[in-house]
């Protein structure tokens, strides 16, 4: 797991709409990156509506929201608007589950990333990060903004 | 800024909590109209010697209509009569549109044109936001989430809490 003080790892992947985001793109907000085991498993459903449910709150205090797991372009689309979430899913999917494993968040034994959450502070450098000790534990809402306060962009 | 969503624990049973059972454990409930495994989790517990605290947890992303729905039973509740709206709801899930909300406020004797009022008030709004967000600020990511003794317990209660209950927590 990446720990706070480290420079976020480069990356390139594709949203939903096959738009390329890159780190650089992120620098100058403060990011949380979501990363998760898959799009269209129940537990995963719940997680990513009830931080849309906050969107507006971190959005207010200059915070961006990413997903990421390991499932493609088009299942991301599908899977966002079967939500109706507007969090934006990105597709770490070839090489698969590469940007996972640079952030150290990758489940080798099941070949998708772990339950975990990662803050970049706008320098493009990590404030903070957590993963879940099993997927089936979901990280609250409330430790993203326990980070936002112990760590202030 | 509205006020941090950062970590608290649940706030205990207050004044204008909706709450059931006056001995027993206290369950401390997460819960939305809209939402099955919270009709089921109702019926579980109804039939427990305990005191009951309902809180409402609207995900709309999710459930459409769950928000509407917790605007109800609270627009009912200053009527005196949230519980059996929230009975109401939870019998007859597939009956959740504004007209199946006209007539179950009819049938439990509200005053209708008030009811419409209070439930689109902004002091309505507050309630079933506050609620939410002490949720949030105590981990809660799914409904139902129930807290026991400060624990929490997320989705239907398993038989070992069921049972822990029934013998008095």
């Amino acid at each position: 797991m990446i720990e706070p003080g480290t420079p976020a790892p480069d990356f390139k992947l594709r949203d939903q709409d096959g738009n390329e985001v890159t780190l650089a793109d992120l620098k100058g907000k403060t990011t949380v990156l979501v990363f998760y085991p898959l799009d269209f498993s129940p537990v995963c459903t719940d997680q990513l509506n009830v931080y849309q449910e906050v969107l507006g709150e971190l959005e207010e205090r200059g915070v961006q929201m990413y997903g990421i797991s390991v499932d493609s372009v088009y299942a991301h689309k599908a899977f966002r608007e079967k939500l109706g979430v507007t969090i934006p899913l990105l597709a770490d999917f070839e090489p698969k589950g590469a940007v996972a494993r640079s952030f150290g968040v990758y489940d080798e034994e099941h070949g998708m990333a772990k339950r975990a959450l990662v803050l970049i502070g706008p320098d493009g450098v990590v404030r903070w990060s957590h993963v879940s000790p099993s997927p089936l534990e979901i990280p609250g809402v409330n430790l993203i903004f326990d980070a936002l306060e112990a760590a202030p962009a | 800024m509205a006020e941090s969503l950062s970590s608290a624990e649940p706030p205990p049973p207050g004044p204008d909590d909706h709450v059931r059972g006056d001995s027993g454990p206290l369950v401390i409930e997460y819960g939305d109209y809209e939402c099955p495994y919270c009709a089921r989790t109702d019926v579980m517990l109804a039939e427990l010697p305990v005191r009951r605290v309902f809180r409402h947890f609207p995900v709309p992303s999710k459930h459409p209509r769950a928000q509407a729905l917790a605007r109800a039973a609270e627009a009912a509740g200053s009527q005196g009569r949230f519980w059996e709206m929230h009975d109401s709801l939870f019998a007859d899930q597939g009956h959740l549109d504004d007209p199946h909300l006209w007539r179950r406020a009819e049938e439990l004797g509200l005053d209708l044109e008030r009811f419409e009022r209070d439930r689109r008030s902004d002091a309505t709004l507050e309630r079933v936001r506050r609620d939410f967000r002490s949720g949030v600020r105590a981990g809660v990511m799914t409904t139902p989430t129930l807290f026991v003794d400060g624990r929490a317990y997320a989705g239907i209660p398993a038989p070992e809490l069921i049972e822990r209950l029934r013998a008095g927590g």
